[in-house]
């Protein structure tokens, strides 16, 4: 007896199990290659698939085998003879072994090379939140797809009892009966009424018997339309209907602010990509449209590119306030609040020239705090600047006034950092709040 | 001839036509060429579901692992990136014999593969005499589901690390995890009943009033099934080739959940090892079935002439043999070799030479050449069948080579080639070649200290002087050292010079 099943319709993932494990195992190598990645990344790229290489090693696979080469001696037969003839000597290729068949079976089960193969967005988010130390609260709202809710869509003859239009089914009912001439129960008792008086008189004429007979013949034919007039008909019910649908959201555009002088090396620029690229994460979710400006400055400002704002490098002082200004120029050119959210992320390793300071606490407290919904500063230090600035109270200059403008609007975050785990308490209270909102 | 319509007309498949197809192919199998078949049972997966099955080592059912989630990840980036495309069929040496067909191929490779797998695969599987005395085709599938029950089982109980651990250690002895030459004993009727006495009086042991105030539907933790105990003479008989049988029944410090594990792990290895001795004879019995079996729907009318071809197509690229120096040569085809040898065989016995009657006289001529080939089918490995059956016209026509490597020569010696002086060393060498017992590296318990420093000592038997590969060795070895608990020593005997 044969059978032929379908099993395409089985659910899927069942090697998930196995998945979830190997990524676990090689979870060290996974972790350097998704960093790595994400440094070549853009910043809005973080939530994507993404193709991973990582070395084998921790994922070794050792098995006994033989090895030729070492020594001993061995015979072995080829196809595919030219013009060779018992004696002749054929050169030993310099690496592998001969093209015997045990190159790729050892490769296979040895496993030395490197591989590679793709994650999914959820999977790398795991990781690079593992690496900012993100609490998990967080991760959830971050990982979340984007807000849909359930919204009124108008009725239907389909749908479950829970989401009956009551009202709308009864109209229905109403208008139904009183087309088939439904006769109602006040019909039926005075019918009813009437057939009891003309009965109850002790009067038996021919007109009356004849009335009689009349009269029940009409209660029982209108007791009968009431059974095939349904008092509510299938055909009556109707449902609310409900689609599915994204939550209007507005738009945001944030702006990442960063000081690219010499004083900003590699390993600054890392952790103030990391920053953005939490951040955009952070916006997308709230907003169906998020625009990045990136805004460079030394001691003038520019509009870049993303890759020329993280790799390409300028000499010069640095005068902070000229990338404010530029941000406002930019965002009364092409932002407008009324359909904008407007988000700016400032990094910066505190230096700026003496007495720029005060004319960025100028700006930041007269023009553009007025129009931010957030404002985030981080100043990133090595880890023995650090210590020296263990207190919030010392620092720089721009540190210093940047604590004043906190201090006066409680939608300005500032916060030293000098590794990935420092990033996050920058966000606290924004995620506090969507906390709050969920 | 009488004219059928055709089973097919239309690329696409469905089932109707499937099950046309397998009765038109059954008919022949059974009627004309005489097969001997478990009951087939034949399933339609999608390309997901055939990465799923290559990476649990072609199972229906497997216990978890990070290795099969690592062959699934490098499988499935070799076929995104379209270096390699699916395999048509997989097909499960089980009963009934299942057999695993992907969703995209046309109605023609639907044909071809019921023809190769469930008809092919399926009587080599029945009938030869390694899988008969090896394997348990009817108990695997149900075994698989107790491994896997069981792992995961063991998993919530003493943690995924500690399972994972004594895996990967398991794992590291597969290949020597089998019994080569005496079967272990099974267990006698006795004991499986004193096995299901045991695990009762376990769970009734295990049995707690708390579980009653589970809500309804919600079971109880089940309790892992109690550890075989059917052979445990605990006499230790040295040497020993199969390692995981040895650190299962000797080791001083495993567990019991842990000599289980180690029981499943060498079950799995053990059921295997078959397959790796006859991977030229099965894939080279099917590809012959299927072969007879298509030809003779053409010729009955019931595939038209572009089926055929589409057919023919496949099988050429599928018995192609690149030449050893092409960069597509990844070794000896084993479709290849085993279709052009059984080819050869019936051509043997149909239009036999001078030649063939000289070097096969038991059965050049033989009228009945589909006997002649059941018998090699039946009771034959690549090994033996190779030294018996590889003919003087298949090695010309292959152009096979002999080649002497010595570790210290700067190059190879060619030994022997396809002519009159060199045919009988060319067939013995080929031969030699598909011999496990050569292939892989021969290791053995010669020791245990049980009573002193409880140390336990190795012995490899080079054959001919090849050392084992360094590297792996010390990996292997640590893996051997967390079963056994305790040193172990490898020592490398030479004992042939």
């Amino acid at each position: 007896m044969t059978q032929f099943i379908d099993r395409r319709l089985n659910p899927k993932g069942k090697s998930l199990a196995n998945r979830q494990r190997f990524l676990r195992r090689a979870r060290a190598q996974i972790r350097e290659a998704v960093q790595k990645s994400l440094k070549d990344a853009a910043v809005a790229d973080v939530e994507k698939d993404r193709k991973i290489r990582i070395s084998t090693k921790g994922t070794r696979e050792p098995r006994f085998r033989l090895d030729p080469r070492q020594g001993g001696d061995r015979d072995f037969v080829l196809p595919g003879n030219k013009d060779y003839v018992a004696g002749d000597e054929i050169a030993k290729p310099k690496s592998g072994d001969g093209g015997q068949k045990g190159k790729q079976a050892a490769d296979y089960a040895e496993g030395e090379d490197d591989f590679e193969f793709t994650m999914t967005q959820e999977e790398i988010l795991d990781i690079f939140f593992e690496d900012l130390e993100l609490p998990n609260l967080v991760r959830t709202t971050l990982k979340e797809t984007p807000n849909r809710a359930w919204k009124r869509a108008g009725i239907t003859t389909a749908g479950s009892p829970t989401q009956i239009n009551l009202v709308r089914t009864m109209r229905n009912s109403f208008g139904r009966r009183l087309a088939l001439k439904r006769p109602g129960l006040t019909d039926i008792e005075r019918l009813q009424e009437e057939l009891e008086t003309s009965e109850r008189d002790d009067r038996p004429t021919e007109e009356r018997s004849s009335r009689i007979a009349a009269l029940k013949e009409e209660l029982a034919r209108a007791q009968a339309k009431r059974k095939w007039v349904a008092f509510v008909d299938p055909v009556d019910v109707r449902f609310n209907a409900f689609t599915e649908q994204p939550v209007p959201t507005s738009q945001a555009v944030m702006f990442c602010l960063m000081d690219v002088s010499g004083s900003m090396g590699e390993r600054e620029k890392d952790l103030a990509k990391r920053f953005y690229m939490l951040l955009h994460l952070f916006l997308k979710r709230r907003y169906a449209k998020v625009d990045i400006v990136f805004i460079r400055h030394t001691h003038d400002a520019q509009e870049v590119e993303e890759q020329e704002f993280f790799y390409s490098r300028q000499s010069g002082g640095t005068i902070v306030s000229t990338a404010l200004e530029k941000m406002l120029d930019i965002q009364r050119e092409r932002y407008a609040t009324a359909d904008w959210n407007i988000y700016a992320a400032q990094a910066s390793d505190g230096y700026t020239q003496s007495g720029d300071a005060r004319r960025c606490v100028e700006m930041l407290s007269n023009d553009i705090m007025p129009l931010c919904q957030y404002f985030a500063y981080i100043e990133i230090l090595d880890e023995r600047e650090m210590e020296v600035f263990a207190s919030e109270d010392s620092g720089a200059e721009l540190w210093r006034a940047y604590r004043t403008i906190a201090a006066a609007w409680p939608n300005f975050a500032t916060k030293r950092i000098s590794k990935p785990a420092d990033i996050f308490p920058v966000f606290r209270e924004l995620f506090g709040k969507a906390e709050a909102l969920a | 001839m009488t004219h059928h319509p055709l089973l097919f007309t239309e690329a696409e498949w469905d089932f109707a036509a499937l099950d046309r197809v397998y009765r038109a192919i059954e008919d022949i199998a059974l009627n004309e060429l005489k097969l001997d078949i478990y009951p087939n049972q034949i399933e339609v997966i999608s390309s997901e579901q055939m990465l799923d099955a290559y990476s649990s080592l072609a199972m229906p059912l497997m216990y978890s692992h990070w290795s099969f989630g690592k062959l699934f990840a490098r499988e499935a980036a070799l076929y995104r990136a379209g270096y390699s495309a699916l395999a048509y069929e997989i097909v499960i040496n089980s009963s009934p014999c299942i057999s695993y067909l992907l969703e995209e191929n046309t109605m023609t490779m639907q044909t071809l593969v019921i023809a190769h797998a469930a008809f092919g695969h399926n009587h080599f599987f029945k009938n030869n005499y390694l899988f008969r005395q090896w394997t348990n085709a009817e108990g695997i599938l149900d075994y698989l589901a107790f491994a896997k029950g069981y792992m995961a089982a063991c998993e919530e109980r003493y943690g995924r690390d500690e399972v994972e651990a004594i895996l990967d250690s398991a794992h590291a002895l597969m290949d020597q995890g089998v019994f080569r030459y005496n079967r272990p004993p099974r267990p006698s009727r006795d004991r499986v009943l004193e096995k299901h006495r045991k695990r009762h009086e376990y769970e009734e042991e295990a049995y707690s009033e708390l579980w009653r105030t589970l809500p309804a539907g919600v079971a109880p933790p089940s309790a892992p099934p109690v550890p075989d105990t059917e052979d445990d003479d605990d006499e230790m008989k040295l040497p020993e080739e199969n390692l995981l049988y040895f650190l299962e029944k000797h080791s001083p410090t495993l567990r019991a959940w842990q000599r289980e594990t180690l029981r499943i792990v060498r079950t799995m290895a053990q059921y295997f090892y078959p397959q790796k001795q006859t991977k030229v004879m099965n894939e080279g019995c099917a590809t012959f079935v299927h072969h007879a079996i298509m030809n003779r729907l053409y010729d009955k009318g019931l595939i038209g002439e572009g089926a055929l071809l589409e057919f023919l197509h496949s099988h050429t690229s599928v018995v192609f043999q690149p030449e050893f120096g092409d960069k597509r040569y990844g070794g000896i085809n084993p479709y290849a070799l085993g279709y052009g040898m059984m080819a050869d065989i019936r051509r043997i016995c149909e239009q036999p030479t001078d030649e063939d009657r000289e070097w096969c006289p038991a059965f050049a001529g033989n009228p009945d050449y589909m006997t002649v080939l059941k018998d090699a089918w039946a009771n034959y490995r690549d090994e033996s069948f190779i030294g018996q059956f590889l003919s003087p016209k298949l090695m010309r026509d292959f152009r096979l080579f002999a080649l002497h490597d010595r570790a210290a020569d700067p190059a190879y010696q060619v030994s022997a080639i396809h002519n009159e002086r060199g045919y009988r060393a060319v067939r013995a060498t080929l031969a030699a070649q598909y011999d496990i017992g050569s292939a892989e590296a021969d290791i053995q318990v010669v020791e245990a200290d049980l009573k002193g420093d409880r140390q336990l000592l190795l012995h490899h038997r080079m054959h001919r002087g090849i050392p084992l590969h360094e590297p792996t060795k010390s990996r292997v070895l640590a893996h051997v050292e967390r079963l056994w608990g305790h040193d172990v020593e490898l020592e490398e005997i030479d004992d042939e010079n």
